[in-house]
Parts: C-alpha cells; structure tokens; sequence
C-alpha cells in the first residue's frame, strides 16, 4: 500500500531490476517497442522507492495501478514534443498549479539521468 | 495582512471556497462538507465516520467481518483497569475529569487561560502529572489503552469543536490548523488536502484514499498494519513520512491545531471510537 512512497525498497528494487533484467531483449529501442520492456527506464518507473509511477497511473505491464492519474498510453502521438512530456514529469505543477504529482526533476526524486531515462521509456507507450 | 489574504485566496482555489473575505469556520465546514456530498451524492452523512469503507464496498466487507470480533477490545478493557486504577497519591483520573470516562466529544477545546488548543491526551497527560505520575507516549503504548476505553464510553456524543469568538487566539489557531492541511509538505510535494479532499475515493496503488470528512471520529484506531491501537497524531505523523516530510511533534503546537481544524470539519458527526483500519 503506501510504503509506496517509503524506502523499504532495497529488495523490491533489486526485483524489479532483475524482472527488467529477465525481458532484456539484446538490440535496441525502436520506437514500435510497444511498452519498451527491455528500457532501463522502465525499472525506474515501476520502482516504488523512484518514480513509483503505478502509485497512480495504469501502465501496461505493471501490477494493481492507482487512477489518481490518467492512464500513460499512446504518448508519442499526444506527446510529439518530447521536451513537452520531460517537463510534465520534471514539474507537473508548471502545467498545472493544482497537480497531485510529484515534481521528479525538481525536487531530486530522480536524478537528471533517472529522469531522462523515464521520460525515454514513457515515451514509447 | 496581504500576506494573509494571499493565503486565503490560494486556499479558495484549492478547495473551491467563495473567494472574497476570509470564510468563518462555520463556512469554511459547510463548503468542505458539500465537496464530498456531491462528489459522493449516494453516501449519507452519517456513513464518513467509518472512513474510506464508506465509500469503498470491497474493502467494507471485509472490515464488517473485522468488527464482529473487534482487534481493540483487549485495549478497552485495559484502558478501564488504568482508568480505576488509583495513582501513587490515592486519586484516579476522574478526580481531574469528573464528568469522565466518556469526555472524547469535549476535545480538542480551545483553553483560554492557556492560550492554547487542549488535546485529550494533553490533557491527560498533564493530569498524570498533576498527580505526580510521570507522563505517557503518545503516539504508541499504554496511551491507546486509556484512550480506547475513553472513547467506547465516548460513542454516540457528537462532535462539537467551537472556535469561541472572543479570543482571537482561537480562530488563529485554527486559520493555522486549515493552513496546514493545504500546504504542500516533503520531497513529494504534497498537501493532507491533495491525498483526502481533492482525490479522495481514488485509488493510490493499491490503497483507496479515505474522504477527510469524518477523519476525526474513531481515534485511536486499530491498524492492521501496525498490529495495535494507534492515536491521531500517530496517523499525522505516518501521513507527513509517506511524502518524505518530517513529522512534527505529537501534541505539539503543529499537530494540535491541525486538529483542531480537522475536527471541527467533522462537527455534527458521532464519534464511533475506536475504529478498525486495515
Ligand atoms: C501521486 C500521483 C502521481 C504519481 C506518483 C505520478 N503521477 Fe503522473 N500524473 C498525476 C496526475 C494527477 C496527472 C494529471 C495531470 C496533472 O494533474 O498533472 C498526471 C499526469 C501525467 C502525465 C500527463 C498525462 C497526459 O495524459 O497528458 C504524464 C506523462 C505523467 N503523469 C507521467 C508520470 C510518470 C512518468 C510518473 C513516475 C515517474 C508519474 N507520472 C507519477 C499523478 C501522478
Ligand atoms: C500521499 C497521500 C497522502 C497524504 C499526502 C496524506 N495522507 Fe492521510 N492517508 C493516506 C492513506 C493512503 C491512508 C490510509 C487509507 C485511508 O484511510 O485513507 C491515510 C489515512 C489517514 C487517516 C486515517 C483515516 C481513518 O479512517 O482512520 C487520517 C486521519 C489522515 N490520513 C490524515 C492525514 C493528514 C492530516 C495529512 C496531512 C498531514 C494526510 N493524511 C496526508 C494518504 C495520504
């Protein structure tokens, strides 16, 4: 539940590193990926003590999403701009002031490289 | 004053109070309680003293079956043999609480002489210590007992909190207590109001977020997951770490009048202690 956001993660990290291990496919995130398995963002994403993003988004792949947000589909046609959705991540509350997201970038949830590489992986869905 | 006016407005936005004059509490209770009748038109009233199982019928079933052999009865029981139990000088509790045990419905007041707001456990507390008894915890412990017996006794009284108009004190304490539930708070940005009132009924992970009306009624409360009876300030405390914030002190300035606000949104409200969470 809402360890969620807490930081008993070091095993479930670890596991959820493993898992993205385990569909490692050897070449390549072409942009047809369809759910980009094989990113190394995805396991940032997942993660509960990073970005814990199923705490309130249904993604494909993951298990029991929260609704507080809009499910993250078909973001590349909604999301041309990638520096768009780079900043909807980095800070939600420039979008919108009222935002029960996290500001990721902003307040060092992820670091700039952890960022990057969810917003990669987010991305492709 | 500009600053405060700012405040007030940022608070309308948040909540969707008329913005213009700062609102009374009495208007402020009213607003918050329409925002969850229309977000919930099918709950009655009097369903929010059970939490998030009044508006979550999965989980409901599964606390109904809870309550037919309630986690905290050990507690009850307990907190009546401290309650009778004489301190070292010959006296009990009721010596300082003569209207006791079922006194939960007076708290938290507003004490005038102290210029601050009275907590039960404060004022259980200071009690003991009247009585040369030294102090107990209040977040874990032996505090829960007294405080589950005192609130069995307390069930049926309703919730009353009054902001008295003649000491200014009252309604700054209280304008901060509402401050503090629409102020964002930790590495995860995040107000109580966030979590409670702008998406309560949705689901965060695997948990469905309670409605903050009613959030006062059934302290201290059972939680599965901490294997025991906790108190209010408890819950304060595990709410302000989920979003990497630091706690403040139990009972201290902070949380009392964080209360004190919280509470007075319940008014109107049977107190239903203790309560069973999962
Ligand atoms: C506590 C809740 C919460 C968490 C955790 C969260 N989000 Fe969000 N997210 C929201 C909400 C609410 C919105 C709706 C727009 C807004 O209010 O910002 C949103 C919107 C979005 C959007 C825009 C969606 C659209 O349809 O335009 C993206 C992209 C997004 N989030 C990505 C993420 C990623 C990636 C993570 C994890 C690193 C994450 N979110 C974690 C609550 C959350
Ligand atoms: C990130 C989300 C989040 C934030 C922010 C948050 N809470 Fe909570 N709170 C929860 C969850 C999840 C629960 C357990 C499920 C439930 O009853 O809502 C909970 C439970 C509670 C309960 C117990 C409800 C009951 O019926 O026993 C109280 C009281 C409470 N929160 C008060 C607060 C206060 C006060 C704040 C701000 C200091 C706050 N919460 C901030 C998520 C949050």
């Amino acid at each position: 539940m809402i360890e969620t956001f807490s930081r008993k993660v070091a095993t479930l990290s670890g596991a959820a590193l493993l898992a993205a291990g385990a569909v490692l496919t050897p070449l390549g995130a072409s942009a047809d990926n369809h759910g980009g398995s094989e990113m190394p963002g995805k396991a940032i994403a997942f993660d509960r003590g990073k970005g814990n993003c199923l705490a309130c988004h249904h993604i494909e792949g993951g298990q029991s999403p929260g609704n507080i947000g809009p499910p993250l589909v078909a973001m590349k046609a909604r999301y041309p701009e990638r520096a768009k959705l780079h900043a909807q991540i980095y800070d939600a509350t420039t979008i919108n002031p009222e935002s029960a997201m996290p500001p990721f970038g902003k307040h060092y949830v992820l670091s700039p490289e952890e960022l990057d590489l969810v917003v990669d992986y987010v991305w492709t869905l | 004053m500009s600053k405060k006016i700012l405040i007030a407005a940022a608070l309308a936005v948040a909540v969707g109070l008329p913005a213009g004059a700062m609102a009374t509490p009495e208007e402020d209770r009213i607003q918050f309680r329409n925002h969850f009748q229309d977000r919930f038109s099918e709950v009655p009233l009097e369903e929010y003293p059970n939490g998030v199982y009044a508006i979550d019928p999965v989980g409901r079933e599964n606390w109904e079956a809870i309550e037919e052999f309630p986690p905290y009865e050990p507690f009850i029981d307990t907190g009546r043999d401290m309650w009778e139990k004489p301190f070292a000088n010959g006296k009990t509790y009721a010596d300082c609480f003569p209207d006791g045990p079922g006194i939960a419905h007076k708290y938290p007041h507003w004490d005038k002489d102290k210029g601050m707001v009275m907590t039960l456990p404060l004022a259980l507390n200071n009690c003991r210590e009247a009585n040369s008894e030294e102090p107990l915890k209040y977040k874990k412990g032996p505090i829960n007992d007294l405080l589950s017996y005192i609130a069995f006794e307390s069930r049926g009284e309703v919730t009353n909190v009054v902001v008295p108009e003649d000491d200014p004190r009252a309604l700054a304490a209280y304008e901060d207590g509402k401050k503090f539930y629409y102020t964002r708070r930790g590495q995860l940005n995040f107000s109580c109001a966030h979590c409670h009132v702008q998406n309560g009924g949705l689901v965060l992970r695997t948990e469905t977020l309670s409605p903050s009306l009613g959030h006062t009624t059934h302290f201290p409360v059972y939680r599965s997951k901490w294997g025991t009876v906790g108190t209010l300030h408890r819950r304060f405390t595990g709410c302000n770490k989920q979003v990497r914030a630091k706690p403040f002190e139990a009972h201290g300035e902070e949380y009392r009048n964080l209360e004190y606000f919280l509470t007075y949104m319940s008014n109107g409200l049977e107190l239903n202690g203790p309560g069973a969470r999962k």
